[in-house]
């Protein structure tokens, strides 16, 4: 099969899953006939019409608490939120109501929040945000953030035909500059599995989205200059995490690195430590480190927005500091 | 004294939106003798029913306040005590297959869409086999298959919730309804804008009721919102606007009833507001300290929507005192049986707590407890292997 972008497996993905199922409906702003701010959906209304791609009023709330209203009732939305920053606005629907629907109501909630995330393409504070951490540590809700188009098609697969909620981060940066030949067959991506983007010995280095790309190079850059094994897991998904993937690769190489570009207080690299702490701290060589952006809002200007966000060659600086340690 | 009877009653409908359909008018609206009322086409058997629910509702919250002294209720009591008329009333319009979702001041509109006293008994004592099997507290339980869905706490949510409710009725043309009710407080939220913009712009089929009791915790209405009353908010929806006098139970049958007529003609939202009044504070514990004194009384003594009701079916629909008191006796034999089984239900059992987060089966439990712990030896190996690169650290970055 032809090579296609990380944007166009989501598309697929989401133009598959409707035709399977004439459960399954998008809505959002801007999705219709305009196919989106980054034409995900383009060409879906002109296939489904304008019933299953609902264009929305500017409402987050209101189309996330709609989309849970159907998801009750059988249907399986999918929502895109322009920008994944504006799911804040959506904050509460989706803390308080989706995520406890199943637990407090036992009514299901099978619907997929999706939407850009993500820097290094200069959009500034408002068009660059991961919130994924803060949605992480609700229970009820599943969190997925793929970093290859084969996995942003099986996981959006996966995400919509999940019996919950799925948060699904896209990585803005990737829309265009990662391709991948999609699988003959199904492809569906389990959701809660990690992958092993490359294999090593010496060092672990967690990541994923945008930052296992950054760890990917790094990696090389170690094996070219130091003779450093380095082993590269993309998370994929990141609610619930694979603790086998990450204790496994961990105790093979007895020393980690979590890598992502998310801030770094109460981001996930912490979560991630603190379980290899709590599951395997007798395989560790070395403290686990962690690199992230900085403590700040992202900013616009490119020699800023680089210097906040991780570079390949802080994954290089942290892992060297790890292996010597 | 403040002496503020209800407002409306006869005030009349508002008829925002497109011109060319048909909006809906209040049965109570400038009404000559030639138009019928919805609830002239109740029988004596539903007029009757309406009475039923009414006492029920009361009878049951009058049940919980004794259980609450004697600290079997855990956690708070909300009344609805001079709302009952605006829970039962507007919920009797709606058929079986309709879906509703109620406020915590909704006890009477439960009842009618089929929860039953003992449910809401068990739930408000916390019990195991309650609706929510411990999970959540007092009337926050729903059944879809009886057509109403679980509120939350956060105000307003349930509006786009019910948006997407009835969206899913209009995609699959179904013949079916969905109504939600908010408060006057609730109207300040995003998300009550939200859903019913949303609702409106989809024409979904969707009847947004708004209580508006005088009351949103200790705010006085005044304090929420600019507006002189809820239905002036409909026109920025492009919706039709019904007032009804809350504290008439007829009143709002006909309202609610002409607004599910005209959601399930496919014509979409209608804002229905009922004027009425709450009588207790937020909650048991809440003293009413903010409400001006004299106001609870003549609310009491003037506008009581059971001794209202009462004596319009005495006056105008020639039932007898034995009739009403019938009815009494057979609601509080109901509540009687109920509190004895609630209260010999079993408490729920801690570990219930974990599963049912996710639809997967919960994971075992958790890895980090399951650690083994490397050997020594094979910690040494490991050490000599390190080669080269073994160096002191640098800073980090």
């Amino acid at each position: 099969m032809a090579e296609i972008t990380y944007l166009e497996a989501i598309r697929q993905a989401l133009f598959d899953e409707m035709e399977r199922d004439p459960n399954v409906f998008c809505i959002g702003e801007d999705i219709g006939k305009f196919g989106g701010a980054f034409k995900v959906t383009e060409g879906l209304e002109a296939k489904f019409g304008e019933a299953r791609v609902i264009d929305s009023p500017i409402s987050e709330i209101g189309i996330v608490g709609a989309a849970a209203g159907a998801a009750h009732m059988g249907l399986r939305p999918v929502v895109e939120m322009q920008f994944i920053d504006f799911i804040a606005n959506a904050y509460d629907i989706l803390t308080n109501y989706v995520a406890t629907a199943r637990y407090r109501a036992f009514l299901p909630c099978p619907m997929v929040v999706r939407g850009p995330s993500g820097g290094y393409v200069r959009g500034g504070p408002f068009h660059s945000q991961n919130p994924e951490a803060g949605f992480i540590h609700t229970p009820g809700l599943k969190v997925v953030y793929p970093s290859t188009a084969e996995d942003a098609y099986g996981l959006m697969k996966a995400a919509i035909r999940d019996e919950d909620c799925v948060l699904f981060f896209e990585h803005k940066y990737l829309y265009r500059r990662v391709k991948g030949t999609l699988p003959s067959g199904d492809g569906v991506v389990p959701i809660g599995k990690a992958r092993t983007a490359r294999e090593g010995k010496d060092l672990s280095i967690l990541t994923y989205a945008a930052a296992t790309w950054k760890a990917l190079e790094a990696a090389e850059q170690l094996e070219r200059e130091d003779g450093l094994s380095v082993e590269v897991i993309d998370l994929r998904s990141l609610a619930p995490l694979d603790d086998e993937a990450i204790l496994a690769s961990v105790r093979k190489t007895s020393r980690a690195l979590v890598v992502h570009e998310d801030t770094r207080t109460g981001g996930i690299a912490g979560e991630i430590t603190a379980r290899i702490n709590e599951s395997c701290f007798s395989w560790l060589d070395a403290p686990v480190m962690r690199v992230t952006a900085h403590d700040i809002p992202l900013p616009y200007a490119p020699q800023l927005e680089d210097f906040v966000l991780p570079q390949s060659s802080d994954v290089v600086r942290a892992a060297r500091w790890v292996a010597a340690y | 004294m403040a002496s503020k009877g209800p407002t409306t009653g006869g005030r009349g409908s508002k008829a925002g939106g497109k011109t060319g359909t048909a909006a809906p008018k209040a049965g109570a609206a400038s009404r000559t003798a030639a138009t019928p009322r919805p609830s002239d086409r109740l029988t004596r058997e539903q007029k009757l029913e309406l009475y039923h629910w009414m006492r029920l509702t009361r009878t049951l919250e009058e049940r919980l306040v004794a259980l609450y002294r004697q600290t079997k209720v855990v956690g708070g009591l909300f009344r609805s005590l001079g709302q009952e008329a605006d829970a039962v009333g507007s919920c009797f319009a709606l058929e079986r297959r309709d879906i509703m979702s109620p406020l915590i001041r909704n006890m009477g509109a439960m009842l009618v869409k089929g929860a039953t006293p003992l449910e809401i008994l068990r739930q408000y004592m916390a019990k195991g086999d309650s609706p929510t099997r411990g999970r959540e507290l007092n009337i926050h339980f729903g059944d879809l298959d009886r057509g109403f869905i679980g509120q939350i706490s956060p105000l307003g949510d349930m509006v786009p919730v019910m948006a997407g409710v009835t969206l899913s009725f209009r995609m699959r043309g179904e013949d079916r309804v969905g109504l939600v009710y908010v408060g006057d407080g609730a109207t300040s939220t995003g998300a009550f804008h939200e859903g019913i913009n949303l609702a409106a712009v989809q024409r979904c089929p969707l009847v947004v009721i708004v209580e508006s009791n005088q009351y949103a915790y200790s705010t006085p209405t005044h304090k929420q919102t600019a507006a002189k009353q809820m239905i002036d908010k409909a026109a920025g929806y492009g919706v039709p606007g019904l007032q009804a006098d809350g504290n008439d139970v007829l009143a709002v049958y006909d309202a609610t009833k002409t607004a599910v007529d005209y959601a399930r003609a496919g014509h979409g939202v209608t804002l229905v507001e009922l004027v009425t009044y709450r009588r207790k504070g937020h909650a048991e514990h809440d003293n009413q300290s903010y409400v001006p004194e004299g106001e609870v009384d003549w609310w009491a003594a003037n506008n009581d929507p059971i001794d209202r009701y009462h004596a319009r079916l005495r006056s105008e629909f020639a039932f007898t005192v034995a009739d009403l008191d019938a009815v009494d006796q057979r609601v509080r034999r109901e509540v009687d049986a109920a509190t004895e089984l609630a209260e010999q239900s079993p408490q729920p059992e801690p570990l219930d707590a974990l599963d049912g987060v996710y639809a997967d089966p919960p994971r075992e439990e958790p890895l980090w407890f399951r650690e083994g712990t490397r050997s020594a030896v094979e910690r040494n190996e490991r050490a000599e292997g390190w080669g080269t690169w073994n160096a002191k650290p640098e800073a980090q970055r």
